[in-house]
């Protein structure tokens, strides 16, 4: 406790007030930032589509509704995470809780008062906001791994209600989907009609295709519907950060003590951004059922919160951009990689002789398909060793090359 | 009455896996502050000694044998173990029977040597890293070393069977004054709990009898000064490394033939074993054993149908319900020292 | 190993073919022009294979994938055809499905329904699948076959043996080979009467979840008919891996037969436990004591090693079936000698439904002349075959199940090899495990199938 207390960060806060009359009170920094967010998310069926439909390189594609949507939606998921983690340092282990139960408050409200998601989504937020609130009124009474333990408890404790004893409100296993005989009160299903979600009656499924060449680019809507959320969160964890509220969360994480002897109180502020933190879990998992009209318990096991934590760290625990390239990063290998078969493999070896097309395969597809997870066990350990600091440490040294060959030019 | 003595034999049962798993984990987690992800997985990688050696000592080759035929009517080919070949049917056996003792001889170099490995071209470079690091780092490890055994070993769990000597159960009832077959007990289990007695003993031992142990204590406790004493202290917490290592390495071992491995079995028991450690408290060595067999002796408990009529799901949540129950009225667990892990 | 499909002339063919634009996804297209999602083009159709590659079932996705595999080079004509010499519908003639080459995407279910589900998109969204078939949990199939019929897709169930999938959660786009909870009861407890009596007194382990409760419903349902006595039972949390604070309970309970409701790893766990436990030597109530495993797979026969010898339960199909029952059983030898001589050992349950069920497809599709599902639906209900190694054979229309005889197993005492643990003890002919499609157990009358759905 006492060598941290040569950091004081509490007292730098020259970048904390933005600087008034900015755009939505932002600093142009964090404008340009949140403007790169905006165009990556505007054209992302672009950019995720860089390969000519029926090329090899096709089967890299990540630019289908699906995973655009998973995408998006683990970035918010990792973003609210990240407020609670990277500014305060408390490590929950049972985030993937309030994905949960805010899923099955969206799903609930889907099949019973409404079809329309933002109802549902609303819904999700709220009930995730107040469970979040009862799990971290108990476990922030107590710090460290200590907390993660009572946090992980939590969950696992959901998990399994919702596995067994709770079937009849969760559906157990089998999870929950709209079901022909649901028929929301706000609603105009015909008998025996399975409900779509929808937004004011466009459905989430409707997509435009546009055609060129050889490319096939398609626009969801589900998908922009779940990018406008994640603009919004994005902007929100800006604001967070760069807030006093912000500045209050960092001096949690540096130094609690001197907190208490200035009279505040480290415990509230840790616990609204505990509930933040849970909001954006339960937006997560409202657009999740927005998205696909399902909720399985397996949400909210162990390992999906293990999953958010992994994606916070390896993007960059503590930036803004980094637990959405964390999230990006292990959606496309989970969605992609495993994807990839020996059928696929012979064909992009076909081009060498049969006996190095063979051996190509072999060393290959240990890697690829059901051993996905080699892969991904593999990068993890590649970034941490090789980037501490995460992904975004990766972006900045390459930004940092070209920066210093501009500069190397201009001397020369 | 006689069944509470039976979850009691259970919980003993159950809790001996826990507290060696947890013993291990907390000499890396409480001691050395690195949060090892990858601990499941050692004790996982014990589970395979056992079934590496079994398949090692069976190790066959094929002979044709033209009167009979496979199923698709090709001539079968029968296996023909070299044991056999080289010690006689009878002896060669019972070698093979006997491959999990076999393989606790193996189990203890291999996982220190693993454990060395593990520590001085990872670990090492994670000491002063966040919690965050060492996290991502050895869950990454875990993730390989799982992949591995399943490319090698598939999914599906392997039996390993404990000696003949050993199958069979005890009718501990009798003893007791209850009817024949009230109370039975499996003699491989009955070896477990005293095996890992004595492996707990034995590391407690090590720690508070020799000067290596104390060394080691004194380090847990200030490692800066123990340092400036002139002690290279790094050379024994590689040490401790390799020991928890081997001791997660032999509970797997043994562990083997009460749940057939399989290469998730790490993961299962990951969770798990840092409850129990945290449960104990940070940095204490019995908090991590007493908590290990009070939550084994609960989770028996609670899955008493008596209980579970009463309360249904209790069996499902006890490990979890218990240890909120216990971080809450005490703020280190059983027995965690201040400071420890807890910022 | 073959790989005869992928010679590099046929590669270079096949990638010119795609990009004049065949695997353009047309999910959802508002211009959707053949009136169905994914509509194939005039050279290729794909065929999604979402099976479980990693977590517990992984190798039970990988025997699921290699008879997917042996199914679409049958279909294309190579190898020898398997059950396609034995197939009763003569459809099919080996130049793929409606002329169209058979071409395949794969995805890992990783036995979470989310999983499954983003990989079911997948293959619909990007890779123009026409149809999804795989996964190895029934939580899997009815969430998949859920997206399906939402989506426009057929589904064909791969393992899913709760009754859910045809019962209350059936699917107009959805159908299942593999049988079901209440045929496996209606099985059993009449050789469970015949080989252990009628007087017994039964105590259930029960996997805490939905195919763990319909398989406990049904066991009781048709062992109390029997006259047995169910003392206790007791759910088992699905992560528990030590059962013997459940097992240990279970002698002096009172019973005499203990059933372990549960499947894969939790099987062999229990299992393995109950003969830790001397169950299987023990006396009660004056009789030996038994086990029964309810569902058997020759995945989990091999987990559980000797421990499974003398244990009934029951099967979809078995390797031997053919062999040792006669022509009855016909297709069975077909299949096993191109699927071992391929992959070299003989196939499992899993690998025969998903292999038949990829040719009942294709042979609908065929017989329908159209892709578009709910003229395959038309073609496959009440569709009656044979010679796909179950002998006689319905899809019954009012909820897509199949209905054919189920197997009755018991584990072996000395197994020769590997893949020959069970004996078949009994076939329960078909008729007795025909149930009403408004069965309680199935639903009851609330459950239906909705309208098939096109898609787009």
């Amino acid at each position: 406790m006492t060598d941290q207390t040569t950091q004081t960060p509490v007292s730098t806060p020259a970048r904390a007030k933005p600087a008034k009359g900015g755009f939505l009170g932002l600093t142009s920094n964090d404008s340009t930032l949140l403007m790169i967010i905006f165009g990556l998310l505007i054209f992302a069926p672009f950019i995720l589509n860089p390969f000519p439909e029926g090329s090899a390189m096709a089967q890299f594609n990540a630019g289908y509704p699906d995973l655009m949507q998973r995408f998006v939606i683990f970035g918010i998921f990792a973003i609210g995470f990240n407020i609670l983690f990277g500014l305060t340092g408390y490590l929950s282990f049972g985030h993937a809780a309030f994905l949960g139960v805010g899923s099955y408050a969206a799903i609930w409200s889907m099949k019973l008062v409404t079809l329309n998601v933002i109802p549902a989504i609303i819904m999700a937020i709220i009930v995730a906001g107040a469970f979040s609130w009862v799990v971290g009124k108990i476990s922030l009474r107590r710090s460290g791994i200590y907390f993660s333990i009572l946090t992980l408890a939590f969950a696992q404790m959901s998990y399994a209600l919702a596995y067994s004893v709770l079937t009849p409100i969760t559906g157990g296993e089998t999870g929950l989907q709209i079901k022909n005989t649901d028929n929301p009160l706000f609603g105009s299903l015909n008998p025996g009609e399975i409900g779509r979600a929808n937004f004011f009656g466009l459905e989430m499924g409707n997509s435009y295709m546009l055609e060129i060449g050889n490319w096939v680019f398609t626009f969801n809507l589900g998908y922009y519907i779940a990018a406008v959320a994640m603009l919004v969160a994005f902007y929100l964890s800006i604001r967070i950060f760069r807030s006093p509220f912000g500045i209050m969360l960092r001096a949690v994480k540096s130094n609690q003590q001197r907190m208490n002897y200035t009279g505040l109180e480290p415990k509230r502020y840790t616990l609204w951004a505990f509930v933040i933190s849970g909001m954006f879990a339960g937006l997560a998992g409202g657009l999740m059922v927005a998205m696909d009209t399902q909720v399985g318990p397996e949400r909210m096991f162990w390992t999906a919160s293990g999953e958010v934590v992994i994606m916070t760290i390896l993007g960059g625990a503590g930036t803004l951009m980094g637990p959405v390239l964390g999230a990006g990063f292990i959606k496309y290998l989970e969605n992609i990689v495993s994807k990839i078969n020996k059928d696929i493999l012979h064909q992009w070896f076909a081009f060498l002789p049969d006996g190095f097309e063979d051996l190509m395969v072999t060393l290959v597809y240990p890697f690829v398909g059901k051993g996905w997870h080699l892969t991904m066990g593999i990068l993890f350990m590649l970034v941490v060793i090789f980037l501490p600091g995460g992904l975004v440490e990766g972006g900045k040294r390459i930004a940092g090359l070209f920066t210093r060959k501009k500069t190397a030019d201009k001397e020369s | 009455m006689d069944q509470i003595i039976v979850q009691v034999l259970n919980g003993l049962d159950k809790g001996s896996a826990y507290a060696l798993i947890a013993l291990g984990l907390t000499i890396i987690f409480g001691t050395l502050g690195v949060v090892n992800f990858a601990h499941g997985a050692l004790f996982m990688m014990g589970a395979f000694c056992a079934v590496i050696t079994s398949k090692i000592l069976s190790a066959s080759h094929r002979v044709v044998d033209e009167t009979r035929t496979d199923f698709l009517g090709n001539p079968l080919e029968v296996e023909t173990f070299y044991v056999q070949d080289w010690f006689g049917m009878a002896a060669g056996q019972t070698i093979m029977e006997w491959a999990v003792p076999i393989a606790i001889i193996f189990a203890i170099p291999v996982m220190i040597l693993v454990g060395f490995a593990m520590e001085r071209g990872l670990i090492k470079h994670f000491y002063h890293r966040p919690h965050a690091d060492q996290i991502l780092v050895t869950f990454g490890l875990a993730l390989v070393i799982g992949e591995i055994i399943k490319y090698t070993f598939g999914a599906n769990p392997i039996q390993t069977p404990a000696p003949p000597a050993f199958t069979g159960s005890l009718d501990f009832g009798v003893f007791l004054g209850y009817e024949a077959q009230t109370i039975m007990y499996p003699y491989w289990r009955l070896v477990y709990f005293f095996f890992s007695a004595i492996i707990i003993a034995a590391v407690f031992a090590f720690l508070q009898f020799t000067t290596f142990g104390m060394v080691v204590r004194a380090g847990m406790a200030d490692r800066e000064t123990v340092g400036l004493l002139g002690i290279n202290i790094d050379k024994r917490f590689t040490f401790m490394f390799g020991l928890a290592a081997a001791v997660a390495g032999v509970a797997g071992v043994m562990y083997a033939p009460i749940v057939a491995p399989n290469y998730n079995m790490g993961l299962d028991f990951l969770v798990l074993s840092f409850v129990v450690v945290v449960v104990g408290g940070m940095g204490s060595l019995p908090g991590a054993v007493a908590a290990g067999f009070l939550l084994g002796i609960l989770e028996s408990f609670a899955s008493m149908p008596a209980i579970v009529d009463i309360l249904p799901g209790i069996n499902q949540i006890i490990i979890y319900l218990v240890a909120i129950l216990i971080l809450l009225t005490r703020p280190r667990g059983l027995m965690g020292r201040k400071g420890v892990m807890e910022e | 190993m073959s790989k005869s499909n992928f010679t590099r002339r046929g590669v270079i063919k096949t990638g010119a073919v795609a990009g004049a634009g065949l695997a353009v996804p047309q999910y959802l297209r508002a211009d959707g022009h053949a009136g169905f999602t994914n509509a194939p083009g005039d050279s290729e159709v794909v065929l999604g294979f979402n099976v479980p590659q990693s977590g517990p079932y992984a190798d039970e996705g990988a025997d699921e994938l290699r008879a997917y595999e042996l199914a679409v080079e049958h279909l294309n004509g190579g190898g020898d055809g398997g059950m396609l010499q034995t197939f009763s519908s003569k459809a099919l003639d080996g130049t793929g499905i409606l002329g169209r080459e058979v071409k395949y995407v794969t995805g890992d279910t990783q036995t979470k329904s989310d999983a499954a589900r983003a990989s079911a998109r997948s293959m619909i969204e990007k890779d123009g699948a026409i149809m999804i078939t795989g996964g190895s949990s029934s939580g899997v199939a009815v969430a998949v076959q859920a997206l399906c019929q939402e989506a426009g897709i057929m589904f064909m169930a791969g393992l899913t043996h709760s009754n859910d999938t045809t019962g209350k959660d059936r699917k107009a786009n959805g159908f299942r080979h593999f049988f079901n909870s209440y045929m496996t009861g209606a099985a059993l407890a009449p050789v469970l009467a015949a080989q252990y009596g009628t007087d017994r007194k039964a105590y259930h382990l029960t996997a805490d979840y939905n195919w763990g409760y319909t398989t406990e419903e049904a066991i009781r349902a048709s062992t109390e008919a029997m006259g047995w006595e169910t003392v206790n039972s007791v759910k088992t949390p699905l992560t528990q891996t030590d059962f013997s604070s459940y097992i240990a309970p279970v002698l002096n309970s009172g019973a005499d037969v203990l059933v372990l409701n549960h499947y894969g790893g939790n099987m062999i766990n229990s299992l393995t436990n109950a003969v830790q436990f001397g169950l299987r030597d023990a006396q009660a109530n004056g009789k030996n004591f038994e086990i029964v495993v309810p569902l058997y797979s020759e995945l989990m026969a091999r987990g559980a090693g000797a421990n499974i010898a003398g244990i009934l339960g029951s099967q979809n199909w078995d390797w031997k079936i053919e062999n040792q029952l006669g022509a009855k059983y016909a297709g069975t030898n077909a299949f096993v000698q191109s699927f071992g001589t391929k992959y070299g050992f003989p196939p499992s349950q899993a690998a025969h439904t998903t292999y038949v069920q990829t040719l009942l497809y294709a042979d609908a599709v065929q017989r329908a002349g159209s892709f578009a599902p709910c003229a395959v639906v038309e073609a496959l209900e009440g569709f009656e075959f044979d010679g796909m190694g179950n002998g006689p054979t319905l899809y019954r229309a009012d909820d897509h199940q199949c209905f054919k005889d189920v197997l009755v197993v018991r584990g072996k005492e000395n197994p020769e090899n590997e893949f020959d643990l069970v004996e078949i003890v009994e076939v329960t002919p078909v008729d007795q495990v025909t149930y009403a499609p408004d069965h309680p157990q199935m639903g009851g009358a609330d459950a239906s199938l909705g309208e098939c759905n096109n898609g787009a």
